[in-house]
């Protein structure tokens, strides 16, 4: 094993030396040490908020989120060996699992509250539609690459658009917004940093503008319900959250009332808008009010800049990717990511409609765990081979 | 399949780093965003979130304050609160809704016994949550020891039920001066906005009427409370401090009770039923003043109710008797809102208002022969009587008509209304601003108050007066007929003020406020409404003329008093009334260095006036001055 890169000059005296086959690189530190910290605030949170949730039994949610990120960890370690830049020859398939896995929950998955998007395994249910994203990542990557030389943005655009597009809807039937928009998202940013033209891509922010309006004003106007009234009522409700604090404004407005509450330091064991159930799906869409109210200002800001530190460290290793596709794959990682964390903590804030986002790392649910400790092990393979690359050809690579 | 030119590439381009640059700025820009958001609601308003936060999960459960006593001026009880067993529940420690909780409300129901059947508990307990979420439910009060003892052996099979001592009000003293003191009830929405009521929450019991609404700021008491935290759902976390109410304060009325009480025994000797009964009886009312400074001895106003039934549910067919004219409206304090024509007891008003404005004077003599021509009519003395000459103190004394039918035409034409002035400074035709609601101000007519009635008869048949004003009318006033209404307590008020030489009192029931061991607190004395100015010359002479009346042979009453020992003045009246026997006055001073007393009686159908009110007067002086207590019916044969 040869000694860890820490600075450009031992990595420049490292290339004297005479490569052996199959060396490992460590993984980015930053990267690693921010997914570590997020996994710590993720069991100290919901340790104080699930204590009562379920009675006699007060770690239930730690003892199986720590399971969920010692499992996503491990393999995290594992994808980050290998080189993601196999996965491209999978993409038809890829493509093919997402679209067959999530059709298939519609059929054989299991009902939750209205919706149905998880299979119930004997351990926890998983969704297809958090690893929808990561699959989509993958396969839209690889079809970006491989159109991206050929001109024809406009072109390039529109296919890839529909290829997320596709899955999007299936996913918000389901109904899950929240990660449909997860899927546009993802496509989006890929299109952006694979260098489309700006061009293709005011139109598409143009055509999603008047979409917006069509679902949410215009149909509804006419009659036709593209969404169901809950789902408009919930993006709606963050507008004017005091009109109706007994419905779809309620969950916005005790999660607003707790982070408030929290003031600069948090109220700890007093927690009462935790403790008591004021706040609504405390362990995972609500799980930033709780941090807000428990730690206050404080533990809010360290939770955003540890995600601020993790995004930086992608947007960073998206530069530094051995090819276009370990950027695009990261590209499609740090946008899953950062949409998100901004749209989570704006509807905990409430300055964003309730989609149903999770807080990636922090919320407590197996899937949305192991699919983003997965993505993030992509992220680490990038860099892996991007560091593995630079020192092969003599190049320095700075941070 | 796979291009592997395209693995190639690995130098950053100058577009990719753009756009790099452009994402980190926009994460910038948002995380910024989302950080002074977490500034403004965490740091700039955290505290008012942090109340709103405290308010979600707190819960204050009132405890009733038990409200203060009513004693009478000697410290004897008159209203108090009594410990009744009541059965409720806690709604949150119920077995869950299903199977379990039904078999507690059929075990409820068949120890509570009727009227409480299982449907009606679970509806009774749905509706009280509404209204006052997380407070326990009264289902049943006044419930036997027995029941009591039952429900408390047996916790386990009646889980969220608890059976446990609540103050409620009680009335020892039954149907005596039941109009008086009124009732007590949670606080209405309309009262919650009224300044009487300010700081009163929701819920709290308040005095609706008579002597618990005026004095209720004293006798309310201050609620206790129990803080609960509760969750999301309302179940109740833990139980917070409790701070214990504290009982009203007690009020002290100026009432004699066994003044009181022989007022009941003298109306009931004349004829009036203590109770509502159907038609037959007598109704009557009483009034007895300190005239010296308004203090109320003793008031009464029969048929009278027991409120005790109030504190139980009023079934609606004794709610319609309590209010209903045929059985005598027991519910209605005939000496405050008694509206009648006061016969021949309103001559004190006439002679003071003839003497006091010189249309004579002491020694001013009529000829009564029995009858005197008026306005083309002619006017007789009741019953035939002839006088002879007459002045004002022998016109009192023997109750001439002729004479005041006389001083009421004189009157009529000197004009200023004189009598009509008099009668509204003495204190009739006005409210006495006594402490109790519901008085009445009653009516004495004057010439341009019925010459504007007829008009408006004539022109939009409103009201009853189908005539204009003519000196019948005077005359008739003269003599406390006609348009005149007056309450028994305005005429004690008019009486006291001659009595006291012109200071009209504010008659009072309140004498002070008390601690609960008896200490005062608080005196309660309005003072004087007014005064006038009364001649000395006037007041002797017109108490004079009352005192021949009672006691003097051939005066009015005289035979009523006959033997009393002591010195009575007093001025019988029978009021005719269309369509109704003759209503029997009497109105009395008494004077005493230590306690002087003026007394109005009236009887409705009572006949004379000596032939029911005076007597009954005479036994209740005969409580207040230690006598005895005789009811003697007199023979008068005048008004």
């Amino acid at each position: 094993m040869p000694a860890p890169v820490t600075s450009p000059i031992r990595s420049v005296d490292e290339v004297t030396e005479p490569r052996r086959p199959h060396v490992t690189l460590p993984l980015d530190p930053l990267l690693l040490l921010a997914v570590i910290g997020l996994g710590v605030c993720s069991l100290v949170t919901l340790a104080g908020a699930t204590q009562d949730d379920i009675a006699g039994q007060p770690y239930y949610f730690v003892y199986r989120q720590a399971a969920y990120l010692g499992i996503g960890a491990a393999l995290m370690l594992l994808v980050s060996r290998f080189d993601y830049s196999r996965l491209r020859e999978l993409r038809y398939g890829l493509y093919a699992i997402l679209i067959v896995s999530i059709l298939a929950v519609k059929a054989l998955g299991s009902t939750a509250r209205g919706s149905t998007r998880a299979f119930a395994l004997p351990f926890f249910s998983f969704q297809p539609s958090e690893l929808g994203k990561l699959l989509l990542i993958l396969a839209l990557a690889a079809f970006v690459v491989g159109r991206i030389r050929r001109g024809n943005d406009r072109d390039t655009t529109a296919r890839t658009m529909l290829a997320a597009l596709v899955p999007a809807m299936i996913v918000i039937a389901q109904p899950d917004l929240g990660s449909g928009l997860v899927y546009i998202a993802v496509a989006v940013a890929i299109l952006f940093f694979a260098g489309v033209t700006w061009q293709p891509l005011t139109g598409l922010f143009a055509l999603a503008a008047v979409s917006v309006v069509l679902v949410l004003v215009a149909a509804p106007a006419m009659g036709v319900d593209v969404l169901k009234p809950y789902q408009v009522d919930r993006l709606t409700a963050f507008l004017n959250p005091s009109t109706d604090p007994s419905k779809q404004g309620y969950q916005q407005n005790q999660a607003r009332i707790a982070i408030g509450a929290g003031q600069r330091t948090g109220r700890g064991d007093q927690a009462t808008q935790t403790r008591n159930n004021f706040l609504p799906e405390h362990h995972t869409d609500f799980i930033f009010a709780v941090v807000g109210e428990t730690y206050g200002f404080v533990g809010a800001a360290v939770v955003l800049s540890l995600f601020a530190l993790l995004i930086w460290r992608c947007l960073r290793i998206l530069t530094i990717s051995k090819n276009l596709y370990g950027s695009l794959i990261t590209a499609g990682v740090v946008a899953m990511i950062a949409f998100q964390v901004f749209v989570n903590v704006g509807m905990n804030v409430g300055i964003m409609p309730i989609t149903g986002v999770t807080l990636p790392l922090l919320s407590y649910g197996g899937s949305s765990v192991l699919v983003t400790l997965l993505a993030l092990g992509l992220v680490q393979s990038v860099y892996v081979q991007g560091r593995r690359t630079a020192s092969a050809k003599g190049r320095v690579v700075l941070g | 399949m796979i291009d592997p030119i395209e693995d190639r590439r690995s130098a950053i381009t100058p577009q990719l780093a753009f756009r790099v640059a452009l994402a980190g700025g926009i994460g910038v820009t948002l995380f910024a965003i989302i950080f002074f958001r977490l500034w403004f609601l965490q740091v700039l308003s955290g505290d008012q979130f942090l109340a709103t936060a405290n308010d979600n999960r707190i819960r204050d459960v009132r405890i009733q304050a038990p409200r203060g006593e009513i004693v009478d001026r000697q410290g004897r009880l008159l209203v108090d609160n009594r410990v009744s067993i009541a059965v409720q529940v806690e709604p949150d420690k119920l077995p869950p809704v299903g199977p379990a909780r039904d078999a507690v409300y059929r075990r409820l129901s068949s120890v509570l016994g009727s009227g409480t059947t299982p449907r009606k508990l679970r509806r009774r307990i749905k509706q009280a949550r509404l209204a006052l979420p997380y407070s326990d439910v009264l289902l049943k009060n006044d419930v036997p020891r027995l029941v009591y003892q039952y429900i408390l052996e047996r916790q386990r099979q009646f889980p969220g039920i608890k059976a446990q001592p609540v103050s409620l009000r009680q009335y020892p003293r039954r149907t005596l001066a039941a109009q008086l003191f009124g009732t007590v009830g949670e606080i209405s929405p309309t009262e919650l906005k009224q300044s009487k009521f300010r700081g009163v929450v929701q819920g709290t019991t308040v005095g609706k009427s008579g002597i618990e609404y005026t004095y209720d700021r004293y006798l309310r008491g201050k609620d206790g409370a129990q803080r609960i935290y509760v969750d999301a759902l309302g179940r109740a976390k833990a139980r917070g401090p409790e701070i214990p109410p504290a009982q009203g304060k007690r009020i002290r009325l100026s009432l004699d009770l066994d003044l009181e009480k022989a007022g009941e025994e003298a109306l009931s000797a004349a004829g009036v039923s203590t109770t509502a009964t159907l038609g037959a009886g007598k109704r009557g009312a009483f009034v007895a003043l300190d005239p010296r400074n308004g203090e109320v001895l003793a008031m009464g106003s029969y048929p009278s109710f027991d409120p005790n039934v109030f504190a139980k549910p009023v079934d609606a067919g004794l709610f319609k008797r309590l209010n209903s004219d045929a059985y005598g409206a027991p519910l209605f304090n005939r000496a405050i809102a008694g509206l009648y024509p006061t016969g021949s007891t309103f001559k004190l008003i006439t002679a003071t208002a003839a003497l006091q404005s010189g249309l004579i004077n002491p020694q001013t003599i009529i000829n009564d022969g029995g009858s005197v021509s008026f306005g083309g009519r002619s006017w007789t003395n009741a019953r035939g009587a002839v006088n002879g000459p007459v002045n004002v103190v022998s016109a009192l004394k023997v109750s001439s008509d002729v004479f005041f039918y006389t001083m009421g035409a004189q009157a009529n034409g000197v004009g200023g209304d004189i009598i009509q002035t008099w009668a509204k400074r003495l204190g009739v035709g006005r409210r006495t601003g006594i402490d109790l609601p519901g008085e009445f101000k009653g009516l004495v007519p004057t010439p341009a108050w019925a010459n504007r009635s007829y008009k408006q008869y004539r022109d939009k048949n409103i009201g009853f007066v189908d005539k204009p004003w003519t000196i019948g009318d005077n005359i008739n006033l003269a003599v406390g007929q006609g348009y005149l209404q007056a309450t028994p307590l305005q005429m004690a008020t008019a009486y006291s003020t001659i009595a006291n030489g012109g200071r009209v009192v504010r008659p009072h029931l309140g004498l002070r406020v008390e601690d609960g061991a008896g200490r005062p607190l608080q005196e309660i004395e309005p003072g004087a409404a007014r005064r006038v100015k009364i001649n000395p010359t006037t007041r002797s002479t017109i108490l004079e003329g009352l005192r021949e009346a009672a006691g003097t042979p051939g005066g009015t009453s005289a035979d009523v008093f006959k033997g009393f020992g002591r010195t009575v003045m007093g001025k019988t009246g029978t009021a005719e009334r269309p369509g109704q026997g003759d209503q029997s006055w009497y109105v009395a001073y008494a004077p005493d260095a230590r306690r002087p007393i003026v007394l109005a009686v009236t009887v409705e159908q009572g006949g004379f006036g000596a032939e029911s009110a005076a007597p009954a007067a005479r036994y209740m002086l005969g409580q207040w001055f230690g006598l005895k207590k005789k009811f003697v019916a007199g023979q008068s044969t005048t008004r």
